[in-house]
């Protein structure tokens, strides 16, 4: 990490690394997917033209804020530095990544872990969502220590679904293909 | 009507430095002399592509054909990631099905960089396989790290383990004269090796390779008429895609699909690549003597076993720690070796899969034999969806 790029908090004013996959709102960052309009299927990265569910003819993919929290299906670290165009801070420090599933829309979606290694997690935890600096400055969505209790869900009025249902190692998105 | 393998050959793996090409060729002409055909009796030549070595790589058959020399026979190349060999085996089978021709060449070869596989070069934010790298620095063992950790929760297997599948490969690569490392190794140095995407470990990772395999497919009634052997024959070939929702985070992809409007499928996909197969051979993994599964980690081994049907969700490391799965057990995982003792060389793997098929079935496989082997089956998984699995029989 470049001390100088780093942030103590979010801002607004940084540059995300990808436009329109995740937005930040007074420190608070949320996942932007899509979600069908006639099936409620949700896509994240967000999709444009037609729902991907085979059995549904919907074309209105209307952007959707996801759940911020969700449980841990899977993690890991990088220990040696990935190669371009990813940029590694020197002096490198591994990358942490966590696939982490959202009980109410029904995904797994992957992301750097912030502020925390393989040590401090296990399968099934529960994290929220955050942001974080690119070694060379643009920020990405992150996985984080929730802060506190409270809210899961989608944005304001959109989900009072839960994740604490979901814990354990079960899960429901799925089990490694092992079925 | 069945297709039969009239032969098979190789070109060594290792880091050769040679043009991909020059092994495709080799592995080629040892084939058509395996087969006892000529590079002038070939129909249909089919080239399985690789994307890192120019555009020679992207029309990979008409490659191999020039530096065959040309004859005239018609070509295919086709590319599916670590299925493409699969994908090119699948065209000339269905083309001798057809009865468009008699007598197929499938031929693939890669010549690879040191190091992880990078995206292709350029600036390319509306590729994932670009943007995985770019955002989240997540290379190809990270996804394999990811499914190594979930079973390790899910159902207690242990670094051990993983280990454990390392030696069992290696004492088979050790027999084996194509592999790129012949060294037996120990649980120990497995263990002691560095962690490179936790919990892997440099040597529960494969490597990429050089290398390159070709097989020379005809039909029954050519093979009569030529005097050829028919012992061997393909029963079926799987290149099912997944089934929405795919709730499995594969490699490139930042997120599964969504199970918000439809139930996951009856089987997932791995699962469902060796059981498209086994319904098109008309077998089940209860006959199978043996089988050759992609381990781009010692821990996906494990994964492959429970999804061809060798054990149940959660029980392949049993299986394992009985012996079943090693050279003399009840039904040997990667007798050749498999990745562990290869390395990928991506567009000849699936192929290399079928060579050791057709060895083990006709028996001539040496130390390494399967006793008694009758169906083989080699399984294996494209990016972004291309399955693929091929059941030879005898
Ligand atoms: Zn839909």
């Amino acid at each position: 990490m470049q001390p100088s790029k780093r942030l103590c908090h979010i801002g607004s004013m940084d540059t995300p690394a990808i436009d329109g996959w995740f937005t930040v709102d007074d420190d608070t960052v949320h996942l932007i997917g899509t979600r069908c309009a006639e099936c409620r299927t949700v896509c994240f990265p967000p999709r444009t033209g037609f729902c991907p569910n085979p059995r549904c003819p919907g074309e209105e993919l209307v952007p959707a804020r996801l759940s911020r929290r969700g449980t841990v299906w899977s993690y890991t670290d990088a220990r040696y530095p990935p190669p371009a165009p990813f940029v590694a801070a020197e002096p490198y420090t591994p990358v942490t990544l966590a696939a982490v599933e959202l009980a109410e829309e029904g995904i797994v979606v992957l992301g750097q872990v912030k502020d925390l290694t393989v040590d401090d997690l296990h399968v099934g935890m529960e994290l929220e969502l955050t942001a974080g600096p690119l070694a060379d400055g643009p920020l990405v969505w992150m996985w984080g220590r929730p802060r506190g209790p409270g809210q899961t869900g989608a944005g304001a009025p959109a989900s009072t679904g839960g994740t604490g249902g979901t814990g354990g190692t079960g899960g429901t998105g799925g089990t490694g293909g092992t079925t | 009507m069945s297709v039969v393998i009239a032969g098979t050959g190789m070109h060594p793996w290792g880091k050769w430095g040679r043009p991909f090409a020059e092994y495709g060729v080799a592995a080629a002409r040892a084939a058509l002399r395996d087969a006892g055909l000529e590079w002038t009796d070939v129909q249909f030549a089919v080239g399985a592509d690789t994307i890192r070595n120019g555009y020679p790589g992207f029309i990979a058959g008409a490659t191999f054909a020039q530096a065959l020399g040309w004859t005239g026979a018609r070509i295919a190349s086709c590319y599916a990631a670590c299925a493409s060999g699969a994908q090119a085996l699948d065209i000339a089978r269905t083309r001798i099905l057809a009865g468009l021709c008699d007598v197929a060449l499938v031929v693939g070869a890669d010549s690879t960089p040191k190091g992880f596989f990078r995206p292709v070069g350029g600036d390319r934010p509306d590729d994932p396989d670009w943007l995985r790298f770019r955002l989240l620095g997540a290379t190809n063992p990270a996804y394999f790290a990811l499914y190594a950790r979930r079973r390790m929760a899910l159902y207690g297997d242990t670094s051990q383990d993983f280990a454990a599948v390392k030696v069992k490969n290696a004492l088979a690569g050790s027999l084996n004269e194509n592999a790129r490392y012949r060294r037996t190794v120990t649980a120990e140095e497995v263990l002691a090796s560095p962690m490179v995407a936790d919990p892997l470990r440099l040597m529960d990772i494969c490597a990429t390779s050089d290398g390159g395999a070709a097989v020379v497919l005809v039909s029954e009634e050519y093979a009569r008429r030529r005097g050829l052997s028919t012992a061997v024959r393909i029963a079926a070939v799987s290149t099912v895609t997944p089934t929405f929702p795919n709730t499995v985070l594969e490699l490139p992809c930042f997120a599964t699909d969504s199970t918000a409007a439809a139930p996951p499928p009856e089987r997932a996909f791995r699962a469902s690549i060796a059981h498209a197969a086994y319904e098109e051979a008309g077998l089940g993994p209860a006959d199978l003597s043996f089988a050759e599964v992609y381990d781009l980690s010692t821990a996906l081994e494990l994964d492959w076993v429970e999804d061809i049907g060798l054990a149940p969700p959660g029980e392949a490391a049993k299986l394992l720690r009985a012996g079943d799965t090693a050279l003399g057990g009840r039904v040997p995982v990667n007798p050749s070796g498999g990745l562990a003792s290869f390395g990928e060389a991506i567009p000849a793997q699936a192929i290399a899969q079928v060579c050791e098929l057709t060895r083990q079935l006709r028996g001539t496989a040496g130390t390494r034999q399967v006793v008694n082997a009758r169906a083989g089956l080699a399984a294996n998984q494209g990016l972004f969806g291309h399955g693929s699995a091929i059941i030879a029989i005898t």
